[in-house]
């Protein structure tokens, strides 16, 4: 498609005015289908940021900066207003106003599905601007745009309906990389302000600005270490060091970690290194270079001991808080599970598997090291930035699946540098003449003589045609091909929301299983307006949106401990977990069970990160070890270990469907959701287990029979 | 340290070969020099560029020469400084010793006497830093020398931002400090 775009273009548009709208009209049909793409299917997901998006509508601005949330982390609450990024929330609302303002009625809930598809193709015209900073070539920004538009790397996060921060910070990740590229190159305060001013955005919407606060330190290091030391690179970076650093300190949640934590403290170094080096600078220009070396050693050396001392003393004093485990897992992947397993149990901070990068990136993971490899031939500024973050790109995607975001703006944007390369060069280039070759023979000699033989450049040319045709040829198919895989890979795998499963019958008929909502329906009939439900984080957004009933933990994992409680009452026997369930409050428990279905994604799958957590606030009363089999297993049937028969979640999944403390209050069509009401005290204010243990005629129970009741009775 | 020093003449000396990329480029440079009064002044020096893990050090031990070269180099610097740069930058630069001393007046009340308000301090402090480094930049892009870095930046364009840019520092600045 992209071939024949260019083919087109290459023919009509001899003249600059029709290349310019030209390219506007391929530009917004760029962006027209990567919003297309992204509409195959709608369900609105993180429901917790549409519900706060419902909340600043309703009640405004300064509310929404103050809001509590009494209806999540039962019985802790949350202080929303100041533990989420605001930016996503506040970007639809300003948009609903917007659009209400020019008299078009919009509900809030169309403004929040097609947030995420509208921003993507803002992204591919910032990838667009980005390209063109690199190269002269004018397709290369088109191909980039493209790419950037349909790669399945991005739309995975940007379908219509994934309304979660990614869904703008992508734009805004690659809109302020251009920004900074555009700041360095002119040397302009103004556009350094720009860019400060789109990084404070991209502080308000995602914690995934650690990266650009990292990269931009990190590219000035290298240019300085390469001797690229320049006022214009001392110009853009302090004014974007300075001014971003305040935007980004207005945002509640991030408060004062720019200048507390260890991840923020590449940038302040490398701003205060280079005020050191403007001055130097200074001084070099001023007295003659003997005495400046002098001064250099001196000064330099000075400077640098007393500022690697203060960072010493500072960091072992606690004034900066050493790196955080989030941090930690990105250097060494063994880390988290060792030792915050929260972190580690959500699947997209796995390491990535090989498959996944041709899966998400497809033709673009082969040209992207030839589109490195081009950078590096030119080596300006720019360019340097382009090698950087791929470097740091492809390791963090290494390590984290969810990381495989950011690297796929620079993958696109070096694969359409590779392709326009080579197609310019195979479309456009002319064969050479015979005067041109002895020129450049003549001059190839003369520059034998001269000494350096790489500064000479050979003649290169495509004399033949059928080579020019069958290499244009083969490009335009791999794009093709490109192009089918994206949308094979958008309308397969990523637009398959989590709530509704899709399978085949026998007969190859599709069978959708809407189990989830099913049950979400029947929790929001059937149970009282504040009937807590207990079920592991991972639904804690659904149960709190789609059922509209508080919980005790959801997928804002701020408070490890609650989710430990939780997962302690799952993995522990009933006479343990009911005294939880019964001090939290709990009415219903909802556990997802895969066993009728072979559904993998189930509570059983997940139960031993459940334990694992539970076990790191509680090692001696949950012990993972006891889960597996002698034999190192961890089974579910017949050879099950009794501590896992006993646990509460294996007896709501498999065993013994009747429970002594819970019954049965809904079991989904396909059984996929269980939820079990939580029995109350029997009327001599009992729990059940020793109520069945006096019928039993036992006396063991004695203590707890004590000690249950009298808990209880106090709240 | 004296070992050290002898070390280093002894690396010099004997063997140029292995030494030849440094040395002769200092040696070179340093004869035809006029203000330098002694020619053993880099050698001396040297080894507190290889040792500089204490600043005070090496001044102690080779304190003569180096001091001299020192004093050689602040004169020159502030004759340079007096002589070549125009009135209106000399302005600029009056302002960013006075933006110094209340960011350091600002730091050290924040070491002595407590950070409690740090919103206060943090967009306070800011502020000076953020208008010295704003300053510096419209001193770089105004100076004459430089104007070959920045094509795009004329010294109207300059200012222009100079202001905006204050102007946004300063709306953040007074947006924090509560």
């Amino acid at each position: 498609m992209s071939a024949e775009t260019l083919q087109v273009l290459a023919d009509v548009g001899k003249g600059k005015s029709t290349r310019g709208v030209l390219r506007v009209i391929i530009l917004a049909l760029i962006a027209g289908a990567s919003i297309a793409s992204r509409l195959f299917s709608v369900i609105l997901d993180p429901w917790f940021n549409f519900r706060a998006t419902k909340y600043l509508v309703a009640n405004g601005f300064y509310n929404f900066w103050d809001w509590f949330d009494d209806r999540t982390w039962h019985p802790l609450g949350r202080v929303t207003g100041g533990t989420l990024y605001p930016g996503l929330m506040v970007t639809s609302g300003a948009i609903w106003h917007a659009l209400r303002a020019l008299t078009i009625p919009v509900d809030i809930r169309n403004v929040c599905v097609l947030l995420a598809p509208a921003f993507s193709g803002l992204t591919a015209i910032a990838a667009y601007l980005l390209t063109n900073e690199m190269t002269t070539y004018n397709s290369a920004g088109l191909l980039a745009a493209l790419f950037m538009g349909i790669a399945p790397g991005y739309i995975s996060r940007s379908v219509a309906g994934s309304y979660d921060n990614e869904a703008i910070a992508i734009f805004l990740l690659v809109f302020t990389f251009y920004l900074w590229i555009k700041a360095l190159k002119q040397g302009s305060m103004l556009w350094g302000a720009l860019c400060a001013l789109f990084y404070g955005y991209m502080v308000a919407s995602w914690g995934g600005y650690a990266f650009i606060t990292c990269l931009l330190p990190l590219h000035a290091f290298v240019l300085i270490l390469m001797g690229r030391y320049s006022t214009r690179l001392y110009v853009s970076y302090t004014t974007w060091y300075a001014l971003g650093t305040l935007a980004s300190m207005q945002i509640p949640f991030v408060g004062f970690l720019p200048v507390k934590t260890s991840e923020h403290m590449p940038a302040l170094g490398i701003f205060g290194f280079l005020q050191l080096l403007a001055f130097l600078d200074y001084v070099r220009s001023a007295i003659p270079s003997r005495q400046f070396q002098t001064f250099l050693w001196l000064f330099a050396g000075g400077i640098f001991v007393l500022s690697l001392a203060a960072l010493v003393i500072a960091t072992s004093a606690g004034v900066i808080a050493p790196w955080s485990g989030r941090f930690y897992s990105l250097w060494d992947t063994g880390y988290a599970k060792i030792h915050i397993p929260i972190i580690a149990s959500v699947s997209e901070h796995q390491p990535t598997a090989w498959p996944a990068f041709f899966f998400d990136l497809n033709l673009l993971i082969f040209v992207f090291p030839v589109g490195v490899y081009l950078c590096f031939q030119e080596l300006a500024d720019e360019h340097v930035f382009i090698i950087v973050y791929a470097v740091f790109g492809s390791y963090f995607a290494g390590v984290m699946v969810r990381l495989m975001l950011t690297l796929t703006p620079v993958v696109c944007v070096a694969g359409a540098i590779a392709i326009s390369t080579i197609l310019n060069n195979y479309l456009v280039a002319k064969t050479p003449t015979e005067e041109d070759q002895q020129a450049a023979e003549a001059a190839e000699k003369k520059g034998t003589k001269s000494g350096l033989k790489s500064a000479t450049k050979p003649v290169v040319g495509i004399y033949s045609l059928w080579s020019k045709s069958l290499m244009v040829a083969s490009m335009a198919v791999y794009l093709l091909i490109f192009v089918m895989h994206c949308t094979w890979v958008t309308s397969n795998a990523y637009s398959s929301p989590s709530v509704v499963l899709a399978s085949r019958m026998p007969d190859g008929s599709q069978h959708i299983i809407d189990d989830y909502r099913e049950a979400y329906q029947w929790l929001r009939q059937n149970t009282k307006e504040d009937a807590k439900i207990m079920s592991w984080w991972d639904y804690g957004y659904q149960i709190g949106g789609m059922a509209d009933r508080p919980t005790l933990v959801d997928n804002n994992t701020w408070n490890n401990t609650h989710i430990a409680t939780v997962g302690k009452a799952m993995s522990s026997r009933e006479e343990v977990s009911y005294p939880i369930m019964r001090q939290h409050e709990v009415d219903y428990v909802l556990v997802v069970f895969g066993g009728l279905l072979g559904y993998s994604g189930d509570d059983i799958n997940k139960f031993l990160w459940m334990v694992r957590i539970a076990e790191g606030i509680w090692p001696d009363e949950v012990s993972e070890r006891a889960f597996f089999t002698p034999r190192g297993e961890y089974r579910v049937d017949g050879e099950a270990t009794e501590t896992m028969k006993n646990s509460l979640m294996y007896k709501m999944s498999y065993y013994n469907f009747n429970n002594l403390t819970l019954e049965e209050a809904f079991t989904s069509e396909n059984w996929i959701i269980r939820i079990y009401k939580v029995k109350d005290l029997d009327n001599v204010g009992r729990d059940h287990i020793s109520a069945a243990a006096f019928e039993k005629g036992l006396k063991k129970k004695k203590a707890t029979k004590k000690r249950g009741p009298r808990v209880l009775r106090v709240d | 340290m004296a070992p050290k020093r002898n070390n280093a003449n002894r690396g010099v000396s004997p063997n140029p070969k292995t030494a030849a990329t440094s040395a002769s480029a200092t040696s070179s440079s340093a004869v035809p020099l006029p203000p330098n009064p002694n020619p053993s002044a880099p050698i001396a020096s040297r080894p507190s560029s290889s040792h500089s893990a204490s600043s005070s050090h090496p001044k102690t031990s080779a304190s003569a020469p180096v001091s001299q070269t020192w004093d050689k180099v602040v004169s020159n610097l502030t004759s340079h400084y007096q002589k070549s740069t125009p009135q209106r930058t000399k302005l600029l630069d009056a302002f960013m010793a006075f933006l110094v001393v209340v960011g350091v007046l600002q730091f050290v009340y924040c070491v002595l006497a407590g950070n409690y308000p740090f919103n206060a301090f943090l967009s306070g402090f800011g502020a000076t830093v953020g208008q010295f480094v704003l300053t510096a930049s419209l001193r770089i892009q105004t100076t004459e020398a430089n104007k070959k870095d920045f094509p795009a930046v004329s010294p109207e364009r300059a200012f222009a931002d100079y202001v905006v840019c204050s102007l946004i520092l300063h709306f953040f600045c007074v947006n924090f400090i509560n």
